[in-house]
């Protein structure tokens, strides 16, 4: 039904409750492959072998469960600040039910081993041309959106979001180029060194967009909401975000220090990653310092807790990564655990955090009810996660570090210290710990979802008026 | 620069990369002069979003300014200093193959005494030494322990070297030449000249051989391809030949490096295998192999010194 005078919330709620699903199905997923560390008896067969079961995990909670937030927050984010409603409800369907399609693609494949063999990009072909096609109809009712819009600025959130969605059609057309030897595979059109650069320009940007700013567009519209503040800055996201979204494309060959890749190509991923750490802090300080005049409310509000304590891991991953990026620090962390405890500050207290702040925030506005079910289990769901977040980089901190040393010890006579064995053993506590951490994190998200069916079976599916536009905006 | 056909690569990439450096400062230069003046309030700007979306427009905290403009400056001396610029080269004159080649020969010259010494020491006598021994054990752990194991004990397909029984002997000089020039075993598969019976029937004249049990009838028949066919490399008594590698099929305990029950053997017969130990010498040099070898010559020859 296409009626101009309400906002489109129906797309907009179904991508809100898939997050909450998705989100519990990657972070089992995650649970179960941290177990599989742990204990490796728990390695079945080849569908429920660890060498399978990653990389559903990361595409799960990348693309299924912060895919289906992004497009959920972008679709009401850019509503509600263009004042109009979507460019098209039936390619907004689409979009909904065509990512569904991908994701359960990836869940049927992944564990049969179907795979391009690329990080973060392992389905094959006839998923990847389906992403594409999904992706440009996203692209066609945001953008479409903007367009149609009743106001004459576009909104900073729209800018992180536009950019997000432009970069991501980008970074997955050229990285997934292809040619086909069947149905169910092909192979990648690059070779060698010049295969892994891409691989990681990808990779790395699909962290710099997809994970850094399209949650940034996320926060610019949330956090200031949530806090009842105006953005600390203008003038700062204008500098931050066009910084940002230039040097992130430089970032990639950091991933590859001291490979076959050329020299010179790793010398400039290292020092435009460090040059990346100003901009990254920009969106931190304009999220934190939109807060005050508002502090108290830290202490009631758990929504609110979320988004700031999702910006001060953001923060402390944008810190740690322009580090880990120098090349004498990268030869101590590269390949060891320190790396996978920098990507979960990043995915589980920044991205996963924001999300469930703004998912919280959206639930009681897109089903008439004043605010969640409970508000105290909020509070709960907020210090399990903490918790669980802190276990699983502080362990793998000192389980990276630990294997990092050991690696490189040598004996008077110049023979290695250790075997890798004796890394693996010294570590295994670390492992424990890391599996604990993720259990605590998965049971928060159940928590989230007990309380959003509470909260929409309490109320009912509301689509808000769009009201008359303010004459000065 | 090596690392391409063309020179306008070089012009290529510094064009861009300068231009890149220049926008950015520039990008904080043109933002960075606002304070807010004295006695006045930051106000919001003239926008609204959303019923109460605004935005103040604090000026850039300063620390955010030094710090954004200290990396770019730290770039700028990198890029100097290191390759990166792929038209000024950089003035360490660095690459990463020369700073391993250093770092190569530092160590070399550190350590290579060490290993140097035993040398002239025959390999019996190497593995006599306590302290040879340890540093070829922690050579051992370091590149071999992958496919034979912490306690040299193998796996299937790959050597046992506790053991007295050799596929290409177990002399040090045997030793050493497997260390250094690395081995390639072969076994031709026969499963299409043979055919299924004839496999199985030579299974078990093998399986007769080497003591286990076996179908007589079929051990009967085997006999005679076994003779004019596998004899060629196992020998007519299948003793096997440690010049070619081709195991000893008839010591109960000996190496069956993939096994000896009836499927097994049917398998090996059918499809042949193939086996590679790789070459050290290039990697570690002679003296290294030659304490090596001290240390798995003894795994087989000091029992004293192995009950310890």
């Amino acid at each position: 039904m296409d009626n101009q005078t309400t906002y489109n919330y129906k797309v907009v709620r179904q991508f809100a409750i898939m997050t909450v699903v998705w989100g519990i199905v990657g972070m089992l997923v995650g649970v179960v492959i941290a177990s599989q560390l742990s204990w490796p008896e728990l390695n079945f067969g080849p569908y429920f072998h660890f060498g399978r079961l990653r990389a559903l995990h990361t595409s799960a909670v990348i693309f299924a469960f912060g895919g289906s937030g992004l497009m959920a927050t972008s679709f009401y984010v850019v509503q509600r600040t263009c004042n109009t409603r979507l460019f098209s409800d039936k390619l907004a369907a689409f979009v909904f039910w065509g990512w569904q399609v991908v994701i359960l693609s990836v869940i049927v494949t992944y564990p049969l081993g179907i795979t391009f063999n690329k990080e973060y990009a392992e389905m094959e072909w006839p998923i990847k041309i389906l992403v594409a096609i999904v992706w440009v109809a996203y692209a066609i009712v945001f953008f479409g959106t903007i367009a149609k819009r009743k106001v004459k600025h576009i909104y900073v959130a729209n800018w992180f979001y536009g950019a997000f969605i432009l970069a991501v059609t980008l970074l997955h057309v050229v990285n997934s180029a292809f040619v086909p030897v069947s149905l169910w595979k092909s192979y990648s059109v690059y070779a060698g060194a010049v295969d892994a650069m891409v691989q990681w320009w990808y990779g790395h940007n699909a962290v710099g967009f997809f994970l850094t700013a399209g949650f940034l567009g996320m926060m610019y519209y949330f956090v200031p909401k949530q806090a009842g503040r105006p953005i600390y800055s203008y003038r700062l996201s204008v500098v931050h975000f066009w910084a940002l979204i230039f040097t992130y494309m430089w970032a990639g060959p950091h991933h590859l220090h001291y490979t076959a890749l050329p020299d010179w190509t790793q010398s400039l991923g290292m020092v435009f990653s460090l040059i990346l750490l100003a901009p990254s802090w920009g969106g931190m300080i304009n999220g934190i310092m939109t807060l005050s005049g508002a502090w108290h409310k830290l202490r009631t509000d758990p929504v609110l807790k979320f988004l700031i304590t999702a910006l001060s891991f953001y923060g402390m991953s944008t810190f740690e990564g322009p580090m880990m990026a120098i090349k004498t620090v990268n030869a101590l962390s590269h390949y060891t655990d320190w790396t996978v405890g920098h990507v979960h500050s990043g995915a589980l207290g920044w991205v996963a955090m924001i999300t469930i702040g703004s998912i919280y925030y959206l639930i009681p506005r897109l089903f008439g009810r004043e605010q969640m079910w409970s508000v105290r289990l909020i509070e709960t769901h907020f210090w399990i996660a903490t918790l669980g977040v802190v276990l699983y980089i502080a362990s793998m901190w000192i389980a990276g570090v630990t294997e990092g040393l050991m690696w490189r010890a040598v004996n008077p006579d110049g023979t290695l210290t250790y075997a890798f064995i004796d890394a693996v053993k010294a570590t295994h506590p670390y492992y424990v710990i890391r599996f604990l951490g993720g259990l605590m994190f998965l049971s928060g998200m159940v928590l989230m979802l007990y309380n959003v069916i509470r909260t929409a079976s309490a109320g009912r599916p509301v689509d808000a008026a769009i009201p008359a536009v303010h004459a000065h905006a | 620069m090596s690392d391409f056909y063309s020179s306008f690569w070089g012009v290529y990439i510094t064009v861009i990369v300068v231009v890149s450096l220049v926008a950015l400062a520039f990008l904080v230069k043109s933002q960075a002069v606002v304070k807010v003046p004295k006695g006045e309030k930051v106000k919001t700007l003239d926008h609204v979003w959303d019923g109460d979306l605004q935005e103040y427009n604090n000026p850039l905290p300063s620390w955010w300014i030094g710090l954004f403009v200290m990396t770019i400056v730290f770039a700028v001396a990198y890029l100097a200093l290191y390759p990166g610029l792929v038209l000024t080269g950089n003035m360490k004159h660095w690459s990463a193959r020369s700073q391993l080649g250093e770092e190569v020969a530092k160590a070399d010259a550190k350590y290579s005494p060490l290993y140097d010494k035993y040398l002239k020491m025959p390999v019996e006598a190497v593995a006599q030494d306590k302290d040879a021994r340890d540093m070829g054990k922690r050579l051992f752990l370091t590149y071999c322990l992958q496919c034979h194991g912490a306690d040299a004990r193998g796996a299937k397909g790959f050597p046992n070297l506790v053991h007295h029984d050799w596929m290409y002997g177990g002399t040090p000089d045997r030793i050493v030449q497997t260390i250094s020039g690395g081995r390639h075993g072969q076994m031709p598969a026969f499963g299409a000249a043979f055919g299924e019976e004839k496999v199985r029937d030579v299974a078990n004249y093998v399986l007769k051989i080497s003591g286990n049990k076996y179908d007589a009838d079929r051990a009967g028949r085997g006999e005679s391809t076994f003779k004019q066919v596998c004899a060629a490399c196992h020998g007519p008594e299948g003793h096997g030949n440690t010049d070619i590698g081709s195991p000893n099929l008839t010591h109960p305990s000996g190496v069956w490096l993939y096994g000896k029950n009836e499927a097994t053997i049917i398998e090996t017969v059918t499809n042949g295998r193939s086996n590679v130990m790789p070459a050290w010498k290039d990697f570690l040099g002679d003296a290294k192999v030659h304490v090596l070898a001290g240390y798995v010559y003894s795994l087989s020859h000091n029992a004293e010194q192995n009950a310890q």
